[in-house]
């Protein structure tokens, strides 16, 4: 209980050993703890960057996706509309051509009865002659009667 | 235990007696030092060594390998310690000094490995001690009052350091005099008011610690003297010793922080 030398001991040791904690301890874990701190601030950061990267290119994707199904549709539609445009032109062609072989059919059908009517009229005028000059019992002059017989072919 | 053959006052009394070593007439004279000065407490010196130096080296070690990496469990601890030591000054000190927090540090871990002494029953390194040829041994060296006003008188000097370094020498015998009535009449009133302030901090942080420690070791020795039936009383007391160790060596830590923060702020 007295006090003695052993108080000067253990105030050198004490002066000693905090200048030792202060020199060769105390700095290299203070340094290491604000590394490892911005270590793991910097390991935040670059996570939450990394999110929001994340986020923006899954915004972007939706985006292309979105885009794409809206083009597809507007290929669709404009596919289903050509094709429409192509069967409405084909109908309006078929019909345009059916009716023109119809008229074609038509007026070859008229020429043929008109060349078959003037050639029975023709004949008919021939053979009237003949019959009318058999019943003259002469020849009937063609020439002479050309005006009468072209009349009565015009009659027929 | 251990009182066979000694009455319980004697085996108390050598239970609270230092190791000690003296000079007397140019000879040096082991445990007949009652009342010189040129004492050596050997075994509160040896073991205050020890642990400090073991405190020091195991530091050391993990100071030297410290980097950002993923840390093993030691310097997971090391690193939790230096956290809250440096807390702890962060709040308390508002100056800027590279000595505080190491100081906070060494006496933090320092006392309370010293105080941690005070869990090794109290007759286990005595008896290996008198096997070898030790006839006393104390085993913690914070219920030597010489080493813990060794400790307490060397913050004393760093708060007598900072206040004049703050102040100067006329602002801290400004402070000394003139505080708390500033008139020329008051100044040796304001004297040992003030001085009597001043010398109660190492005196109180040194006995606070001092008696704390020594009465539990004191507590610990009377239960050992019960025989088998000290077993579960030593456990109970054991684990409240546990929180006193570790709040003696905060207080002393805390405290010193405060002094030296009070030393270098203006009045």
């Amino acid at each position: 209980m007295d006090i003695n030398l052993t108080l000067i001991g253990q105030s050198i040791a004490f002066i000693v050993f905090v200048y030792f904690c202060m020199k060769y301890i105390w700095p290299p874990i203070m340094q290491a703890l604000e590394e490892r701190r911005q270590n793991v601030a910097d390991g935040i950061a670059a996570s939450d960057k990394a999110q929001t990267e994340l986020a923006a290119a899954t915004e972007k994707s939706e985006a292309i996706i979105e885009e794409a199904r809206t083009r597809a549709l507007e290929i669709m539609d404009q596919a289903n509309q050509r094709a429409n445009q192509v069967m409405a032109d084909a109908k309006s062609d078929a019909t345009v051509e059916g009716k023109r072989l119809v008229e074609a059919a038509h007026s070859e059908i008229e020429q043929e009865s008109n060349r078959a009517k003037d050639s029975l009229r023709g004949e008919i005028a021939s053979i009237a002659v003949a019959g009318a000059s058999k019943l003259l019992d002469r020849e009937v002059d063609e020439k002479t009667h050309a005006a009468l017989l072209d009349k009565l072919v015009a009659e027929l | 235990m251990a009182t066979e053959g000694h009455s319980a006052g004697e085996y108390i009394q050598h239970h609270l007696q230092n190791l000690q070593i003296c000079r007397v007439e140019d000879q040096w004279v082991w445990n007949h030092c009652a009342g010189n000065f040129w004492t050596l407490n050997v075994d509160s010196m040896f073991f205050s060594l020890f642990l400090g130096a073991l405190f020091l080296l195991s530091f050391r070690q993990v100071a030297k390998k410290a980097n950002s990496g993923v840390p093993t469990r030691f310097q997971a601890l090391v690193e939790v310690l230096v956290e809250f030591v440096d807390g702890s000054v962060r709040d308390t000190f508002h100056g800027k000094s590279k000595l505080i927090a190491p100081l906070g540090l060494t006496i933090f871990v320092w006392v309370f490995l010293m105080n941690l002494m005070d869990l090794i029953p109290v007759d286990w390194l005595p008896l290996i001690g008198q096997w070898v040829g030790v006839p006393y041994l104390k085993v913690v060296p914070t219920t030597d009052v010489n080493v813990t006003f060794g400790m307490s008188i060397s913050v004393f000097v760093l708060i007598l350091y900072y206040s004049i370094k703050v102040k100067g020498v006329t602002g801290f015998a400004k402070e000394l005099t003139l505080q708390p009535f500033n008139h020329w009449a008051a100044i040796p009133f304001n004297l040992i008011l003030e001085g009597i302030s001043l010398i109660a901090k190492p005196i109180s942080l040194s006995l606070r610690l001092f008696g704390n420690l020594y009465a539990g070791e004191l507590i610990f020795i009377l239960i050992a003297l019960l025989g088998v039936y000290q077993l579960p009383l030593h456990f109970m007391w054991a684990v409240f010793h546990i929180l006193i160790i570790v709040l003696q060596a905060f207080i002393f830590m805390m405290l010193t922080i405060v002094y030296l923060s009070l030393a270098q702020e203006e009045h």
